[in-house]
């Protein structure tokens, strides 16, 4: 119980601090591919306290709702954190959040975004709130029946179990079940952060923004709290997917200290490794039209029903 | 040089002239209007190529209430310079179908025209015309996105207003005219040797292509003689400058499909060419090289350094190009048809990647190029687009090579007397330049009208994105890259 604490309360942290470092490692690795210098790894972090000095304001005619969509996006990614299994499997918040629970709080995040967008009134936070809508339904479901399908060999929907299971039997991994949900995971996860080919991180091109178009009337704190969440979301994610796949290293109920360092070290390399591939894959990239990204989440929805379909069947 | 037939006309005669010019193969590439002591004067300079002809049909007009009969209906452009006219000098079109302001600003007071001798200075700003009366679309679902005048990004304002339903585009309306400078009012009275370094500022990225219009319409007016050589090398510059510009759009283009590595190592490249250009006038965007009379270039490129460029940006391009989602996003995107490219008056590449033939180069040579044929495409889309860039870049590669290491010019002949007006004709990196400069006996500038291609290609915009979606439209304003200085002077 005292190392799923330690564990829970280490994972935030790192999440927390680490996220804009990932941030900065992919905006390297992309600079660097294309040719360029690049800024360095701790430019978002450089970024945030430039952000944060700030005056905090919000626009003429925006409530409460534009006010409290940073926290709630920043505060539920916060959880998310302590929950999905990182670094350890034994979170205390386990047993009450399950990947059902780690689902919603996610969609709760991205749906405040959009509502504080839309409070706005503005025609950029409408249609970026239209976007991330059209996206989010499709990419919500994705994970919550992609992870569905790996759950069902565990017979649990505990994030923990699932973990837990494939830790102690790796090779199970190589299933069609769980490529298929890999697959499907992946693919929503780039969709989700708002990368290429879903979306521009790096545009400045009003008319093209889906993530950016919602935030372009934050500013200061409010506008740091939201690009930092935006970070551990994206940390989170690809967290989630190290874990289900390829769990080596995470500690279980019982590790102890080394066990624990042990499974930061891990998850810090594999989560920045990812990172890497991801940017890595950006530079051969480029972004679809608006009306083929509804056809690509649905061919990831396809591969995660199809998921679900083999677990049974190969069961 | 004389090849300027010029006619003094009434008002009335001048519809059936100039039906009778259009219906020739004349295209209308300006009217100057001219402000004198008792009356107004207007200049319809008529072009057509191959071979090259200029006819200017002259009118004058009263200083009260002067009006002049539309040709609106028988050419575009002409409603536009019309309406160009009616804000800056008071002129009323008879009969115009769209008699909406053009250049004029909300902030304007009523009835101040800023060209005429007695605008005086700027006024306050004040709100006297209201609004601009944008056309509402109106349906189901339809709503209305405004963006800019002040954009995201480090672009020049203007104002655009969509009428979309979901994402897909009903009605656009570009509203430019938010940075009118009065540029040709400043060169009233100045003598023509220090009008060239304002026509060198009209747009930043096309300082030889305004520089060289006015160049040659000064010395038309003047009858200055320049050498074979010189004219020479000034088609260098002009090729120099669209070499660096089309590299430029190229990354550009990949870049707002967030095929960020070409924007990057076309950013290479571009800088390899402004270097050249340093190397060869002492600027890196090629101010000073081109002189009244003359050119002042400090050596003249090396054709093997560009030769090695141009199969770096021919093998960038192809690797674009067979990018899936690149060519998937260009492709289809955004088409302006020939006959939508012909009506509309368009020039440039963006005319003839509708697969129009306009080139200056050929239609209005001021030296000789060779066996050159511009390049054309038929697509009319943002590929076209793309693609006509990188035919172009070739094309201008070896018209250097042609111009640094083919046989001397044969020297122009002798010019005849002076006259008081001249009209240059320069196919800039965006399209034909048109300058028409007037000088008053002592040899001043008493009028100088700017036309920059955006002037005419700014309409086929909206036209190109008849059924587009919202999220294309960076991509294909873009492709067109048209210019808000040179059209707003």
């Amino acid at each position: 119980m005292v190392t799923g604490t330690v564990g829970a309360v280490l994972q935030v942290l790192l999440i927390a601090v680490g996220s804009p470092l990932l941030v900065g490692v992919m905006r390297q690795v992309r600079a660097r591919l294309e040719g360029r210098a690049g800024a360095g790894i701790a430019q978002p972090w450089r970024d945030l306290r430039k952000l944060l000095r700030k005056q905090a304001i919000s626009p003429h005619g925006t409530g409460w709702v534009f006010r409290l969509a940073p926290l709630l996006l920043a505060g539920t990614a916060l959880v998310a954190a302590a929950v999905v299994p990182l670094v350890t499997t034994a979170s205390p918040l386990d047993g009450v959040a399950d990947l059902f629970a780690v689902t919603a709080l996610l969609a709760l995040g991205s749906v405040a975004l959009a509502l504080g967008a839309l409070d706005t009134g503005t025609a950029f936070g409408g249609m970026g709130a239209s976007r991330e809508m059209t996206v989010l339904a499709l990419v919500e479901p994705t994970i919550l029946v992609s992870v569905f399908a790996l759950s069902i060999r565990v017979g649990s929907t505990s994030l923990g179990s699932i973990v837990t299971a494939t830790a102690r039997d790796p090779l199970s991994v190589i299933s069609p079940v769980s490529a298929l949900a890999a697959v499907a995971l992946a693919i929503v996860t780039i969709a989700e952060t708002g990368r290429i080919p879903v979306d521009n991180p790096s545009t400045h091109l009003e008319l093209t923004m889906i993530h950016e178009a919602m935030v372009l009337e934050y500013a200061g704190p409010d506008l740091a709290l939201i690009e930092w969440a935006s970070a551990m979301r994206l940390s989170v994610l690809l967290g989630l997917l190290a874990s289900l796949f390829f769990p080596l290293g995470i500690a279980g109920a019982d590790a102890g200290v080394l066990g624990l360092a042990a499974a930061v070290i891990a998850i810090v390399v594999k989560v920045a490794l990812l990172g890497v591939l991801l940017a890595a894959g950006e530079v051969f990239m480029a972004k679809l039209r608006l009306f083929r990204v509804p056809e690509l989440l649905a061919g990831s929805f396809l591969l995660a029903l199809l998921a679900v379909a083999a677990s049974f069947f190969l069961a | 040089m004389s090849i300027r037939t010029i006619a003094d006309i009434s008002p009335g005669e001048l519809t059936e002239h100039a039906a009778r010019l259009l219906a020739g193969g004349h295209r209308l590439a300006m009217i100057s209007a001219r402000q004198e002591a008792e009356e107004f004067a207007l200049a319809y300079l008529f072009v057509a190529g191959g071979p090259d002809r200029r006819t200017e049909l002259r009118l004058r007009l009263p200083a009260a209430r002067p009006a002049v009969p539309s040709l609106a209906r028988l050419s575009f452009p002409a409603g536009r310079f019309e309406r160009e006219i009616r804000d800056l000098y008071g002129i009323t079109p008879l009969d115009h179908p769209l008699p909406r302001r053009l250049v004029r600003h909300h902030h304007w007071p009523r009835g101040w025209y800023p060209m005429r001798a007695d605008a005086g200075p700027p006024p306050a700003f004040g709100d006297p015309e209201g609004p601009y009366p944008f056309l509402t679309v109106e349906g189901q679902g339809v709503y209305e996105i405004p963006v800019g005048p002040v954009h995201a990004g480090l672009i020049e304002p203007g104002h655009f207003r969509f009428s979309v339903v979901g994402e897909t585009i009903i009605k656009l309306k570009a509203r430019l005219w938010f940075v009118h400078k009065g540029i040709e009012k400043l060169f009233e009275g100045r003598r023509p040797e220090d009008g060239l370094e304002l026509a060198e500022r009209v747009s930043g990225d096309t300082s030889v292509g305004h520089a060289l219009a006015y160049c040659l319409a000064v010395e038309e007016a003047t009858r200055a003689q320049v050498s074979g050589r010189a004219q020479r090398e000034r088609a260098v510059l002009l090729e120099l400058e669209r070499l660096y510009n089309h590299v430029t759009d190229l990354g550009a283009l990949c870049n707002d499909v967030a095929f960020g590595i070409m924007h990057a190592q076309t950013g290479r490249i571009r800088e390899q060419l402004l270097r050249v250009n340093d190397e060869v006038t002492g600027h890196r965007l090629l101010r000073g090289g081109v002189r009244l009379g003359g050119a002042g270039l400090k050596t003249l490129p090396d054709p093997e350094r560009l030769h090695a460029i141009g199969a770096d940006v021919a093998e960038l391009a192809a690797l674009a190009l067979r990018h899936t989602v690149v060519a998937d996003r260009f492709t289809g995107t955004a088409v302006l048809s020939a006959d939508a490219a012909r009506d509309l008056g368009t020039l440039g590449y963006v005319a003839r990647a509708s697969g129009l033939g306009a080139d200056a180069r050929r239609d209005h040579p001021f030296t000789g190029l060779g066996d050159f044929t511009p390049a054309r495409r038929t697509g009319g889309d943002v590929l076209a687009r793309f693609q006509i860039r990188a035919e172009e870049i070739a094309a201008s590669i070896a018209l250097i090579t042609h111009l640094v290491d083919g046989p001397p010019a044969a020297e122009p002949a002798r010019p005849e007397e002076r006259s008081s007006s001249g009209v240059g004709l320069v196919e800039g990196w965006r399209g034909t330049i048109a300058h028409r400069v007037e000088l008053a006996p002592d040899g001043t500038l008493t009028r100088v009208k700017i036309v920059d291609p955006s002037f005419f290609n700014w309409p086929a915009l909206p036209v190109a994105l008849g059924s587009a979606i919202v999220p294309d439209f960076p991509l294909v304003n873009k492709s067109f890259n048209l210019s808000y200085a040179g059209n707003d002077l």
